[in-house]
């Protein structure tokens, strides 16, 4: 990557080529320098314009500092700027030659864990960031066990200030490992570790010209080259439907479409599908992909489709391939983030948003609340406040096709709201989750994690 | 049309060993992704709504929003009216465009006028000419009025580090206010509209596009802009660094003086207040290569309000501004 000056044609033409979409979100403590990494990572891949840059600079002289602060770049409420933190999420956008990204700008702050939440939930990738003279700390493990929770497919190591610790080797690798080791226990499927200085632009873009002994990729360059969208289309399909279309006009008398987004593998014309929570079963007759009739489509398109039979469908209802229908239940049982400044009890009378299906339920039980520091549980605690992870049973009035989380991230999440102001309480996890054993040794710990997977 | 929607591709991301086994058999294209993306967003407004409304200006990506509402819901008609907040120093072409595109696809527009609230005495005209920051009552009553309870808005994120903060699904009081701090979360995809009566949720489908998105989605779909957006000769008028067109409006002053230029827009408001580039794009491609080059943001480049002080946008999307 070329870091100055401005782009040749060749780039130019590269970066209207570049086609894949990478979401991944950022997580750091508080001082950790993630907006010093952010600010960064959008300067040096020139993604940062000279009019932003200017009023970076202004903003920095008027505050009396002589280089411009690439935090500024990012915090962009007038609260923010006048207590140096970042208070909520922000999403960023850039783009190289090979790929545009969406970055979800997470505050580390201990009592915004549900706002790393909310930017993994979305996220293909999590950057935690470690601050080299400090390595793994408790929020460094929080970071670690929402990215694994909300089962964030990649996870990139930054340990950050590696400048303050004379870009030592040993310091990196022993930051490296312990972080690995504990990462592995939670079941994350892949760790990379990079050591930075975002403040000096170590290895964030460019390499290093002072750790010779790093022979891995850039942040950037990572970010590039990961391999993402490998989980949807594999899975089985799930068609959630989100409006029916219905012309009724002269040209059009008799068509009628069920519009959605497909939410988890492949459908295909001609397939033998079965409508939930009705059972009555189908053919798809035709798939109308925007404006295009086609053969085959597949997550996370978003299309319309036609059936055979006259049967009844409606917003809310799921389509699935009749070889692999999900179960359908009453009894929720799920990991939930709690979101909201009130707190979520047993009895408790809310609304859940599964997909396109929105239903009453009440709150049965709690049986747990999550440690994030050592993965502890604590059983029956009443209640989840603000940024508490727990176990919740919820009982709904109608049945929900809901697979697990563990299998789709689209079919296994759900929203908890409460019925009477709209607030949206907790984030909610079908299945399994973690359990209250502490992380075993890290020699065991690849193999415990390939073994057991996410059920800990 | 879409190249990718039909074709499967073998999923390998080229010769830098990234693809291969572990890739998806099935990509879709950026442009895909994010037109499949604001395509779920209408669906979900159409089917949770009572009353919404598109936000329509003839500007670039209310065009785009537009575009996509057609492809979610055909061959039925879009099931949402459209509303025009017209602050009386519009550009003519823009306004021709606006009804031309009302009546190709035979939808409703309501309008919402600055020049009527400024007749009328309610809103008083600004020393500096401009009407940007007047069309927050006219909007705001026009909702209440209509009772519009979600209010498709074409604002980007990329565009301003307040909008980097905003949701797709964003809450507004009875009083149209914003509350950046008091935001709820939005978590996957599973966008919560529950509102109070009163209270209204504006809705943002190009949330995840920029402004190269929306160009080249513009030129893959074929869609017709108005004809500002290309370069055109023109006379204009510099003030702050921006080149003005000289109108009712109140420019130019005495002391600037006008010339005739090869310019375009970037972006379509307020006459008073939103400059002209220069350009030699006259087409599509052209523009595209203009922009991927240009070291300016469109906002810095074209929109003087953005300017007034570090918080701007926070400031009028608090008051309710969209």
């Amino acid at each position: 990557m070329t870091t100055t000056g401005h782009a040749s044609a060749d780039q130019l033409a590269e970066q209207l080529s570049a086609t894949t979409l990478l979401r991944f979100a950022t997580a750091g403590s508080v001082d950790d320098g993630k907006s010093t990494l952010v600010g960064r990572l959008l300067h040096d891949s020139k993604s940062v314009l000279t009019d932003q840059l200017e009023a970076v600079e202004r903003a920095s002289l008027g505050r009396g500092q002589d280089t411009p602060d690439l935090a500024l770049l990012t915090d962009g409420l007038r609260a923010e700027r006048e207590q140096g933190i970042t208070i909520d999420v922000a999403y960023r956008y850039f783009a190289t030659p090979r790929r545009r990204f969406i970055l979800a700008d997470t505050p580390g702050h201990v009592q915004y864990t549900r706002n790393m939440v909310t930017g993994a939930s979305t996220a293909e990738l999590a950057v935690v960031l470690v601050d080299a003279r400090n390595g793994v700390v408790e929020q460094t493990r929080r970071h670690a066990a929402v990215a694994a929770l909300l089962r964030v497919p990649h996870v990139v190591l930054a340990v950050n200030k590696m400048d303050l610790v004379e870009y030592a080797e040993p310091v990196f690798a022993a930051i490296a490992e312990e972080f690995t080791a504990y990462a592995a226990s939670l079941g994350v499927p892949e760790v990379t570790a990079i050591p930075i200085s975002a403040l000096a632009g170590d290895n964030v873009v460019e390499p290093s010209g002072h750790m010779d002994w790093y022979g891995g990729p850039t942040v950037l360059e990572h970010l590039e080259t990961v391999a993402v969208s490998h989980d949807l289309s594999g899975c089985p399909a799930r068609f959630p439907v989100q409006y029916v279309i219905r012309p009724q006009s002269a040209e059009h008398p008799d068509y009628r479409g069920y519009a959605g987004q497909i939410a988890s593998g492949v459908l295909r014309v001609g397939e033998a599908v079965t409508v939930l929570p009705s059972g009555r079963t189908s053919t798809i007759e035709g798939i109308d992909a925007l404006g295009e009739s086609v053969d085959i489509a597949w997550a996370p398109q978003s299309v319309t489709i036609r059936l055979a039979d006259d049967v009844d469908v409606s917003r809310g209802d799921l389509i699935a391939p009749s070889s692999g229908v999900p179960a359908s239940t009453q009894d929720v049982e799920a990991t939930v983030c709690h979101v909201a400044d009130r707190p979520l009890t047993v009895g408790q009378r809310v609304l859940l948003k599964h997909t396109t299906r929105t239903v009453k339920a009440i709150v049965k039980d709690i049986p747990s609340r999550l440690t994030l520091d050592d993965l502890s549980q604590h059983p029956a605690p009443g209640q989840l406040v603000a940024n508490d992870i727990g176990r919740v049973t919820v009982r709904t009035a109608e049945p929900l096709a809901l697979d697990a989380y563990r299998d789709s991230r689209r079919t296994g999440s759900f929203i908890l709201i409460d019925p009477a102001d709209g607030t949206t309480l907790s984030a909610g996890m079908a299945g399994d989750s973690f359990a209250a054993e502490p992380p075993p040794a890290p020699a065991d710990a690849q193999d415990a994690a390939a073994d057991e997977g996410w059920d800990f | 049309m879409t190249t990718t929607v039909a074709s499967v591709t073998d999923g390998t991301e080229g010769a830098d060993g990234t693809g291969g086994a572990g890739e998806a058999p099935y990509a879709l294209s950026h442009l895909d992704a994010l037109e499949s993306e604001g395509v779920h967003i209408f669906r979900e407004v159409a089917g949770e709504f009572e009353r919404p409304v598109i936000l329509f200006s003839g500007g670039k990506d209310s065009i785009v929003m537009l575009h996509l509402a057609l492809k979610a819901f055909a061959p039925a008609p879009v099931p949402f009216t459209l509303l025009h907040v017209d602050t009386g120093h519009n550009f003519p072409e823009v306004l021709a465009y606006r009804d031309r595109t009302v009546a190709r696809h035979g939808l409703r527009l309501h309008v919402a006028s600055v020049q009527e609230y400024i007749d009328a005495g309610t809103l008083r005209e600004r020393p500096d000419g401009t009407r940007n920051p007047l069309q927050t009552l006219p909007l705001t009553e026009k909702i209440q009025a209509e009772r519009f309870d979600a209010v498709f808005g074409g604002g980007r994120r990329d565009e301003e580090k307040a909008r980097a903060k905003e949701r797709v699904f964003s809450l507004r009081d009875e009083f149209s206010q914003w509350d950046p701090r008091r935001q709820r979360p939005e978590l996957w995809q599973l966008y919560n509209g529950r509102h109070a009566p009163g209270e209204h949720v504006r809705v943002f489908p190009l949330s995840n596009w920029t402004e190269l998105d929306v160009w080249q989605y513009i030129a893959r779909e074929g869609i017709e802009l108005p004809e500002i957006y290309f370069a055109h000769e023109r006379e204009v008028f510099n003030r702050h660094g921006m080149w003005l067109t000289p109108g009712e409006w109140g420019g130019p002053k005495d002391g600037e003086p006008t010339e005739t230029r090869l310019v375009r827009y970037r972006t379509v408001g307020d006459m008073s207040c939103t400059g002209a580039v220069d350009s030699e794009a006259t087409t599509l491609d052209a523009v595209i290569t203009e922009i991927t080059a240009s070291r300016l943001t469109e906002r810095g480049a074209s929109r003087a309000d953005d300017k007034m002080s570090e918080a701007a946008m926070e400031d009028r999307k608090r008051e309710g501004y969209f």
